[in-house]
């Protein structure tokens, strides 16, 4: 608890110093990206119904939002001193975009991943690796995200002294999940000026995945207060309804404590965490980020969950109708928005397009054998 | 006053700390768990933390991840503990403890698992990742109930929350002799010594100290400060390595026997 005590007053003297926001900011602009591009995706609006815009986080430096907060997390650690840094990864992109931050702060870096996700995101281990950081594949539990995010908390409790933990999504105990959403609201800040910009109005519906929830929490947070504004959070609806094939903890889970966080949770009926299933291992995570769960209590924001072959279908249709290929986690949103738009002609959407697909070359191949054909 | 507060007023009184014994109920198997504690209590242990098996355990190191897998897949669930203390209940009056993350105490429901403790003659709760600040609700349950609260401190804990600790604890404090995760060390931290007296500034509770310890040696020296000293991978690795042998209750007694040696009287 005292690092967190730590760490929390840390990041609220930091938040109200000028000179870490200027720093950020410059590196979040001429380092990552940013501002990143509202696209107004034509030929995809005029296929299917509403009129459809992407924010482009997929074109941030290292391929999604990720950087956004490990920016941010990154000063904070140079800010306290700490030397070390450790982190967890599902699916790869927080554990690259922490290793790159690390190597522009020329700090340590481990990064803690289950062996299951390493073998799904072999390209990643390998970037991870060229930036500098070492890899520690974790074979304990079910060998994805949660054991990677146990066997970081278990490193930080041990080196706490040296060592700063730099959580990937809105979870964990407090102030992460704050912490987080505070270095990923830029998404939301950006998207709300351009489509008032561009638009004169504000969206009728905004769609982002949500797996521990960073980047839907992100894009979302400067909407909470447009009551006209409907916020929908997409889940991994997996292979099926059954608990251990799917992670909608909305739909499929009970409150809940998971990793020092109180949220919606898959669990069995005595208390045991779930195993769960997506074809993408940015949202294979039992327990939601905590403030989705407030969001979906208040019914401020509506959460639903697509299939692992939906996604695949909407990945598909948005590489072939504008030419771009997302992150599997992000082709889940594309698919609810997709699902919605012939019932909603005239309306405005915007879909965040969290990350690009790259990394899922290797399962888009598996998954789409047809195209692989040298024939 | 629960067995735990009498135990500890017996060994001030004999000036002797209590030896505590860990172990994760349900490994290898439900069945063999009471036998394993009727074992540790002939070689001396006096109180038993029975640790609840989770599928997320994070403040443990390797052993007692791997005891919790097994006690998983043995079929061991919170109902299961809770009977297994009924058993052991039926042939001794060693105080019990029970040892648990949060998520299945919340799944089973606080008031029913105080209710459930009583009736299988459990003495106290520690919930490894319940924090001070979120406990009201847990503590009322179990003060209902009759039941003792122990909770952790750490040498990262702050004089606030130390307080905290102390303010919530019955029975005994728990002090965490390093900073890290459970599991066998070859030097005891040199930050106990520091934690004991700062604790015994704010608290007349008996302070037990935990993590690391595995060796005669060890309980001894940490003996010689604190009022109870826990000794829990220990146990484990000797019930992982004996587990399919007919000497397993042997070799824990054995084990128990030689840490409780060095348990020397303090006015020896």
């Amino acid at each position: 608890m005292a690092p967190l005590e730590q760490l929390e007053q840390a990041y609220l003297e930091a938040r109200q110093d000028p000179a870490f926001q200027d720093e950020l900011k410059d590196l979040l602009a001429n380092y990552a990206g940013r501002p990143t591009p509202l696209y107004h995706a034509k030929r995809l609006s005029e296929m299917h119904g509403a009129k459809i815009y992407i924010k482009r986080e997929d074109l941030l430096h290292t391929g999604a939002h990720k950087i956004n907060n490990c920016l941010g997390q990154a000063l904070l650690a140079r800010r306290m001193g700490k030397k070390r840094i450790i982190a967890e990864t599902g699916a790869g992109q927080h554990g690259v975009a922490t290793a790159t931050v690390c190597a522009l702060f020329g700090l340590e870096c481990i990064v803690y991943m289950g062996e299951e996700d390493m073998r799904r995101q072999r390209l990643n281990v390998f970037r991870m690796r060229l930036l500098g950081a070492k890899v520690v594949g974790v074979a304990s539990g079910s060998r994805t995200l949660k054991d990677a995010i146990s066997e970081a908390m278990r490193d930080w409790v041990t080196n706490v002294h040296s060592t700063h933990y730099l959580l990937g999504s809105a979870l964990g105990a407090h102030p992460y999940p704050m912490m987080v959403r505070d270095f990923h609201s830029v998404i939301g800040e950006e998207a709300r000026r351009q489509i008032l910009e561009r638009e004169k109005r504000l969206p009728d519906s905004i769609f982002a995945c949500v797996g521990g929830g960073s980047n839907a929490i992100g894009m979302f947070h400067a909407f909470v207060g447009d009551q006209g504004v409907k916020l929908v959070g997409v889940e991994a609806g997996g292979t099926g309804a059954e608990l251990g094939a799917h992670a909608a903890r909305f739909s499929g889970g009970s409150p809940g404590v998971l990793h020092g966080a109180h949220s919606y949770l898959l669990q069995d009926a005595d208390g045991q965490v779930a195993l769960t299933h997506s074809i993408s291992a940015g949202l294979d995570y039992a327990l939601v980020g905590p403030e989705h769960a407030m969001l979906h209590d208040q019914k401020r924001a509506e959460y639903c969950s697509v299939t692992d072959q939906q996604a695949l279908d909407a990945a598909l249709a948005l590489a072939r109708t504008e030419g771009i290929i997302p992150a599997l986690e992000s082709a889940h949103a594309v698919a609810e928005a997709l699902r919605r738009a012939p019932s909603a002609k005239g309306e405005l959407f915007v879909i965040n397009l969290s990350g690009r697909g790259d990394k899922d070359t290797d399962i888009y191949r598996e998954n789409l054998k047809e195209l692989d054909d040298p024939n | 006053m629960t067995r735990i507060s009498r135990l500890f007023e017996r060994l001030r009184a004999e000036h002797r700390p209590a030896l505590i014994a860990y172990i994760t109920a349900g490994d290898p198997s439900p069945s063999a768990t009471p036998e394993i504690v009727a074992a540790l209590e002939r070689g001396g242990a006096d109180l038993i933390e029975l640790g609840v098996p989770f599928s997320d355990p994070i403040a443990d190191g390797p052993v007692i991840q791997r005891a919790s897998d097994r006690a998983l897949k043995a079929g061991t669930k919170l109902s299961t503990v809770l009977e297994i203390a009924g058993q052991i209940r039926k042939r001794s009056e060693i105080p019990l403890l029970l040892f648990t993350y949060l998520n299945p105490v919340l799944r089973y429901g606080l008031e029913p698992l105080a209710r459930a403790a009583v009736t299988h003659g459990i003495d106290g709760c520690l919930l490894t990742d319940l924090s001070v600040e979120e406990a009201e609700p847990y503590i009322h349950a179990m003060r209902e109930a009759g039941l003792d609260t122990v909770f952790l401190a750490a040498p990262t804990s702050s004089r606030r929350r130390l307080e905290l600790v102390a303010k919530y604890s019955t029975g005994f404090v728990y002090l965490v002799s390093r900073t890290g995760v459970t599991g066998e060390r070859a030097n005891m931290s040199a930050s106990i010594a520091p934690l004991v007296t700062e604790m015994r500034s704010v608290t007349k509770l008996p302070l037990a100290v935990g993590f690391g310890i595995s060796t005669a040696e060890q309980v001894r020296s940490v003996g010689a400060i604190a009022d109870g000293v826990v000794v829990g991978s220990a146990f484990e690795r000797a019930i992982e390595e004996n587990a399919a042998s007919n000497k397993l209750s042997a070799k824990v007694e054995a084990l128990a026997q030689e840490l409780a040696s060095g348990l020397l009287s303090k006015n020896k």
